[in-house]
């Protein structure tokens, strides 16, 4: 077993790369990244909730545009009724950003720190009422 | 097994090396393609498929041409096809390899794939051609490798794999009916719109494989210790004879039908391809060499001396080799789509990034049939001592 | 030993993918719904229809110049984006001549203002389209509520069976990054635009007809053209056909087109 030098040495790189980004914050002390603080634009202070309670849009909005573009796309409805009884046309565009037209300072954010990168804005207009970004 | 192919002469270093040097291009080539989109192709609104998809028609061919010597040994103990069938069935796994990578460098989406088979459609044809592909990869992957395992552990292959081999045989065929069945079913491709397209395919692809079989088994035995077969390549030579026969015939059929009845919507697309139409003409001599190189293939390979002298032989599967590609690759592609549906004229021709591209992918498919091949011949030249 | 670790293997191999199997599954299925109050509604100004159709009164045009309003409304409000680069191109309705649109129709000798005469087309969102039988993953569907033959952007993989399968041409493939044949203040920020690698098409207009409203080339067309349901007897797409002599484009195929011309 003339190997086991090369096995341990090998055993050594593969953890010091492994454990790397913890050895990188404990030389250089750096605390963990601060949970992002997303600002609500006036419109959406005045509306007080969103097109769902708080809470359901912060865990399942991602689930909910889903739903919405399958009924606009392929069913041909184009209006949400919550169980408020309010109502809002399902759009990206005219309706989410309409009102959090500050997508740098709220939805930016929690992508950013998620490091989760959503092609939506690719195509669905990011600033529909024209701002400039 | 695969520690076979790791054990090779400088030359065979040297090819591994280029291989990947042209495939790393490829890569690269690629992309840039992902970044900018397809429009680095010569790809056109009305020339909306082109060298990606005639390529992976022209390799589905080739993959299933490795039924010819599967059919015969297992169907009809055809026992000197022995030899070769796993040459037949690793050549079927590069090719099916190279054609899924061209289906994949041709979407304008590749991420979304899956989609194929995450919505499955049912009466698509192209649901059908990802699944029988994949099909066919997956028994050619467990069949050859089972069967080569046995061969070298000097015991018959395992029972179960029989009903495998069996079924590889309608799945041959059925890969190249389904991907004519792509073309065939378009009611405004009329250059497509023709039930002798599959036959056509199927005789193509059965002239093209056994060809390349030919040409790759006499590499064999003269690079190394293996000796497919004297017999064995003449088999092939015969299959070749007669499938390219096939072919030029069904040609000549649809010439009859269209030019017979005259009537434009058809002959329009013929026109183009071998006289020019509204002044274009770019591909008018690519095709009538490719009908030249079939008829001297026919020739060399019908007449029994030549057919039997296997320089004269070699040399008939590279013309019919490149007869077969420009008229299922370029032929077939540009026929359909030009002229457009509103009957305009707008020609097609790939651009360097996508021949780069495509070089790309058919180095990968030799880098995996250069390590199946190393691997069966390891295995029948440690057998045979 | 051997084959009972062999053994171990292969079920631990089954196990694995079997528990993998449930979450993965999970993931893929589609949304659940968002609770039992929650509902889903055309609007109240929705315009319905069993089939859409359109009549083009080909009469009411003498030059490409009258075209252009009705190409200009529709490029303009579902940001079509502009290319040199003629293999690019993408359009969603354009001018052509009679040869060209009805290839199958064209007589030696025609009446010279025929010959003469522009000619509008776009996708017929045909009752029988070949284009949706190809469709590997139904992002080009024939809508069950209204007939469109409708575009799913974020389902398309950009294979582009669909455009060999249109036996009129009617789609676009984004070969390139749409922005770029875009100029950023014209872009009308009420409608999404496209990415890269997906086709389009007409769709005519189901976002407006939502809102009530007239496709956009029917509207720029002052009447030229026609818009309604096909089904609906007493419509006016209805009227129009009983009282005028129309043709379709290729009408032997059998794909039904619901785009019909006065000629």
């Amino acid at each position: 077993m003339n190997d086991k030098k090369w096995i341990v040495l090998g055993l050594v790189i593969f953890l010091a790369l492994f454990l790397s980004p913890f050895l990188y914050n404990l030389v250089t002390g750096a605390k963990a990244a601060a949970m992002p603080e997303v600002v609500l634009t006036e419109q959406a202070k005045a509306a007080k909730q969103c097109v769902m309670p708080t809470e359901f849009m912060r865990t399942e909005h991602m689930q909910l545009l889903d739903e919405w573009r399958l009924k606009v796309v392929r069913s041909g409805l184009r209006d949400f009724t919550n169980a408020e009884g309010k109502t809002f046309n399902m759009s990206l565009s005219n309706t989410c950003m309409d009102c959090h037209s500050n997508k740098a300072d709220f939805c930016d954010r929690c992508h950013n720190y998620a490091s989760v990168n959503p092609y939506c804005w690719d195509c669905h207009i990011e600033n529909p009422q024209g701002e400039k970004k | 097994m695969l520690e076979l192919a790791l054990k090779g002469s400088k030359s065979y270093w040297i090819w591994m090396v280029a291989l990947l040097g042209v495939i790393g291009a490829g890569f690269v080539l690629y992309l840039g393609q992902l970044q900018i989109g397809l429009g680095i192709t010569g790809m056109s609104r009305d020339v909306s498929w082109g060298f990606y998809i005639a390529n992976f028609t022209y390799l589905v061919g080739v993959a299933a041409g490795g039924v010819m010597v599967v059919l015969p040994y297992y169907l009809h103990d055809y026992k000197a096809y022995g030899k070769v069938t796993i040459l037949g069935e690793f050549l079927a796994i590069a090719a099916l390899i190279m054609c899924l990578l061209f289906i994949l460098v041709d979407l304008g989406q590749p991420m979304r794939g899956l989609n194929v088979f995450l919505y499955p459609t049912l009466n698509s044809v192209l649901f059908y051609d990802a699944l029988v592909l994949n099909g066919y990869l997956l028994i050619n992957l467990v069949v050859g490798w089972n069967v080569l395992e046995a061969e070298r552990n000097g015991v018959h292959y395992q029972k179960w794999l029989k009903p495998i081999i069996y079924l590889s045989i309608p799945f041959a065929v059925s890969i190249h009916t389904v991907t004519a069945f792509l073309y065939s079913g378009l009611p405004g491709r009329g250059f497509w719109l023709t039930a002798i397209l599959a036959p056509r395919f199927l005789s193509s692809a059965f002239a093209a494989g056994p060809a390349l079989l030919v040409l790759l088994c006499l590499f064999i035995r003269k690079t190394t210790k293996f000796d497919p077969g004297k017999e064995q390549i003449q088999s092939l030579g015969l299959t070749v004879a007669y499938a390219i026969c096939i072919n030029v015939f069904f040609f000549l059929c649809e010439i009859f039908v269209v030019f017979y009845s005259q009537m434009p919507e058809h002959m329009d697309h013929f026109k183009y391809l071998f006289f020019g139409l509204h002044g274009h003409g770019a591909l008018v001599p690519w095709m009538w060499s490719s009908m030249a190189l079939m008829v001297i293939g026919i020739i060399l390979t019908v007449n029994p001396i030549t057919r039997k002298n296997e320089t004269t032989l070699a040399v008939a599967c590279v013309v019919i080799i490149a007869g077969t590609w420009i008229d299922k690759g370029l032929g077939m592609i540009s026929g359909g789509f030009v002229p457009n549906p509103l009957h305009e004229v707008n020609e097609y021709a790939p651009t360097l990034p996508e021949i780069g591209i495509t070089v790309g992918i058919y180095a990968i498919g030799a880098l995996v049939l250069t390590v199946l091949y190393k691997m069966a011949v390891g295995v029948k030249e440690e057998v045979r001592g | 030993m051997k084959s009972s670790r062999r053994r171990f293997m292969k079920l631990a191999g089954i196990a694995a993918l079997g528990l993998g199997a449930q979450p993965v599954i999970k993931a893929i299925a589609p949304a659940s719904e968002n609770g039992p109050q929650t509902q889903f509604s055309q609007g109240p100004n929705a315009l319905t229809a069993r089939q859409w159709a359109m009549v083009i009164d080909t009469r009411r045009f003498k030059t490409a110049h009258d075209l252009e309003p009705m190409i200009e409304a529709c490029h303009k409000t579902h940001n079509v984006p502009h290319f040199e680069d003629k293999n690019h191109e993408i359009k969603w309705i354009w001018e052509t001549h009679f040869h060209n649109a009805f290839p199958d129709s064209a007589n030696r000798f025609t009446s010279e203002e025929t010959e003469h005469r522009p000619y509008l087309v776009l996708c017929n969102h045909c009752e029988n389209p070949p284009c949706v039988r190809a469709c590997p993953t139904k992002a080009t569907f024939k809508r069950e509520s209204d007939g469109v033959v409708m575009m799913d952007m974020h389902r398309c993989i950009g294979c582009r069976f669909c455009m060999a399968a249109c036996p009129y041409g009617s789609r676009s493939f984004n070969f390139v990054e749409p922005l770029k044949g875009l100029v950023e203040k014209e872009i009308n920020l009420k409608y999404p635009r496209r990415m890269k690698g997906v086709v389009e098409k007409c769709t005519f207009c189901v976002e407006r007809l939502a809102e009530g409203q007239m496709p956009a080339c029917v509207e720029a067309s002052g009447g030229a053209i026609v818009f309604g349901d096909l089904s609906d007897p007493e419509s006016e797409v209805r009227q129009v056909l009983r009282e005028n002599f129309t043709i379709r484009r290729k009408q032997s195929l059998g794909t039904e087109p619901c785009v019909y011309y006065i000629v």
